[in-house]
């Protein structure tokens, strides 16, 4: 699960990705046409929309990717560096760039591009941009104020909005095709240019075969989370889905035998408070929300490893064990009955009345020795708690 | 391949669609190896930050800005940061595409009714402009605007939308620059 730093691309690692990928931007910049300002500005006297079409382009195929690999569990976006929302500084910083963007012709990445090709009006923009940077460090008590006004933490724009995530992507992926579509026709309005006849050519049909297929993607990278919080609401759906379950005397055996048994491990989906007082041996305290983090769902990936996910009752860790096989994880058992079940038929066992059978018999005796010798486990064991969490949101941002 | 009909000059420019798509893709892939998007103005703040540390180290030690800058960023030097590698990176890379393409060369660009010297004034000052403007925006058109529309933050978006509707209120007044 990404991002994979820091801990499969270790932080020093990560200095080198920033190089490379450094690179593959200034290429991909200076090959779209970024390094001129003449064209920059272009989209705002009309003449010239690249920027418009790169940039909307990027930003939409990030978007859907970055909601595709949420989808497939590939990311964890907890961990990802969401810009923070101070209302005004965002909108009144916005605007002195806008100003700087008409005035200077660039924006600080595309100065860089154009700088590295020998434009010099570029390298005048970046050392103004050095001033501009001095001036807000030196003058900082006067800009403090607005800089950190109206905090509003690092919403996203769908929970701003309220609307699902697919909704905004949607909308977004339509109004790029829209813009696309009307600065063509605005470029050749502004350029003089005669109006082709229309027809179909390659070129067009792979890009209106982009633009259904980002639009298709854009709906269908749907929150997996909330997908399966749905679908664990369909009670019948939870009972007849087939799961691996473990019978109380199994699970006694086990707890029994943990130290020689170690392909085994627990998932306690109890609250806290009843985890603290009565845990099993290699138990986790886990949460729902467990299952779509990083680091906790790296115990679910050690393999040979069978996980018994445990609660109250039944129908709790059913629907733990659902989410957790539908997000692709394997060796997941229950224990039949819940622990309530298992608390009554081997905790609280009642050795009165004669065993029938043979069978009843050798229940009975593996009953009675596991009431005394779970209690004694239990009693010893150190509730190791939950997950710890070592990995904090990236610091990202400018 | 018929070398002589390979025009001389520059090479025209990637299909904006085909960068925009490429450029996309290179943003998901940051994203998920380092759970942090492109940027650009934080290289500037890094390196402004260690010059002045560097002629001044009692000035950053006493100025608000900078302490606050140093606590954000872990301490250390501040040009061991992601994003100054990351523009290091694009130094180099635009350079090899303006190789590849032939488009080297020192000149200053400016509109046809343009003089020189407005040009170099304008972009000193859009220069001095996007530097203030991208700390109030915590980021510029990279950082804050194509990162933030990629993990749909509503300030990013914001800053975007903020950035899209200052330039064009503006144009008008500066059009005698670039037409």
């Amino acid at each position: 699960m990404g991002p994979l730093v820091p801990d499969i691309i270790s932080s020093n690692l990560n200095f080198i990705m920033a190089f490379v990928i450094g690179i593959l931007f200034g290429m991909i910049l200076e090959q779209a046409g970024f390094s001129t300002s003449k064209k920059l500005v272009g989209l705002f006297y009309g003449y010239d929309f690249t920027v418009l079409r790169v940039f909307f382009t990027a930003g939409v195929v990030a978007m859907t990717g970055v909601m595709g690999l949420k989808h497939f569990g590939l990311l964890d976006i907890n961990l990802v560096y969401i810009n923070p929302t101070f209302l005004w500084s965002a909108i009144i910083g916005g605007l002195i760039m806008g100003l700087g963007f008409v005035l200077g012709g660039f924006c600080p990445g595309t100065s860089v591009c154009a700088a590295a090709i020998g434009k010099l009006d570029a390298m005048i923009f970046i050392g103004g941009s050095f001033i501009g940077v001095l001036v807000f460090a030196e003058g900082y008590p006067l800009f403090e104020g607005l800089y950190k006004a109206k905090n509003l933490g690092n919403p996203r724009i769908f929970e701003t909005f309220n609307i699902p995530e697919t909704m905004f992507a949607f909308l977004m992926t339509l109004i790029a095709i829209f813009a696309f579509l009307a600065v063509s026709v605005i470029e050749r309005k502004v350029n003089g240019l005669e109006r082709e006849p229309f027809r179909i050519d390659p070129y067009r049909a792979a890009l209106a075969a982009g633009a259904v297929v980002l639009v298709v993607l854009s709906l269908a990278f749907t929150d997996k989370r909330n997908d399966l919080l749905k679908n664990i609401e369909d009670k019948a759906f939870v009972e007849n889905y087939k799961l691996k379950e473990i019978s109380p005397d199994q699970f006694a055996l086990c707890i029994m035998r943990m130290e020689e048994c170690d392909k085994f491990q627990i998932f306690d989906f109890r609250d806290e408070e009843t985890y603290r007082k009565m845990s099993f041996p290699k138990s986790t305290l886990f949460t729902l929300e467990n299952l779509f983090e990083k680091e906790p769902v790296k115990l679910l990936n050690i393999k040979h490893r069978t996980t018994v996910f445990i609660a109250d009752d039944e129908m709790t860790e059913r629907k733990m064990a659902v989410v957790a096989t539908e997000l692709g994880f394997k060796r997941i058992a229950i224990l039949k009955g819940g622990v309530s079940e298992f608390s009554r038929q081997v905790l609280e066992f009642s050795s009165a009345g004669t065993p029938a059978t043979n069978e009843e018999e050798y229940i009975k005796r593996f009953r009675t020795k596991a009431k005394q010798l779970i209690p004694v486990i239990i009693e010893n064991n150190k509730p190791q708690g939950g997950v710890k969490k070592t990995q904090k949101r990236v610091i990202g941002g400018c | 391949m018929n070398a002589e009909k390979i025009p001389a000059g520059p090479r025209p420019y990637m299909n904006p669609y085909l960068a925009g798509v490429l450029l996309g893709l290179l943003l998901t892939a940051t994203i998920y190896i380092t759970g942090r998007g492109l940027g650009a103005s934080g290289a500037v703040k890094a390196v402004t930050a260690t010059a002045v540390q560097t002629i001044a180290p009692s000035h950053t030690a006493s100025t608000k800005f900078y302490q606050e800058y140093s606590v954000e960023h872990g301490g250390g030097t501040p040009l061991k940061n992601w994003l100054v590698f990351e523009v290091a990176g694009v130094l180099l890379g635009a350079f090899l595409s303006g190789l590849i393409s032939e488009r080297l060369g020192f000149k200053l660009e400016k509109g046809p009714g343009s003089t020189k010297r407005a040009r170099l004034y304008g972009a000193i000052i859009g220069g001095i402009l996007w530097g203030v403007g991208s700390q109030l925006g915590r980021g510029c058109t990279s950082g804050a605007a194509l990162s933030g529309l990629a993990v749909m933050s509503t300030g990013g978006i914001l800053t975007m939308a903020s950035i899209f509707a200052g330039a064009y209120a503006f144009a008008w007044f500066f059009r005698k620059l670039w037409l």
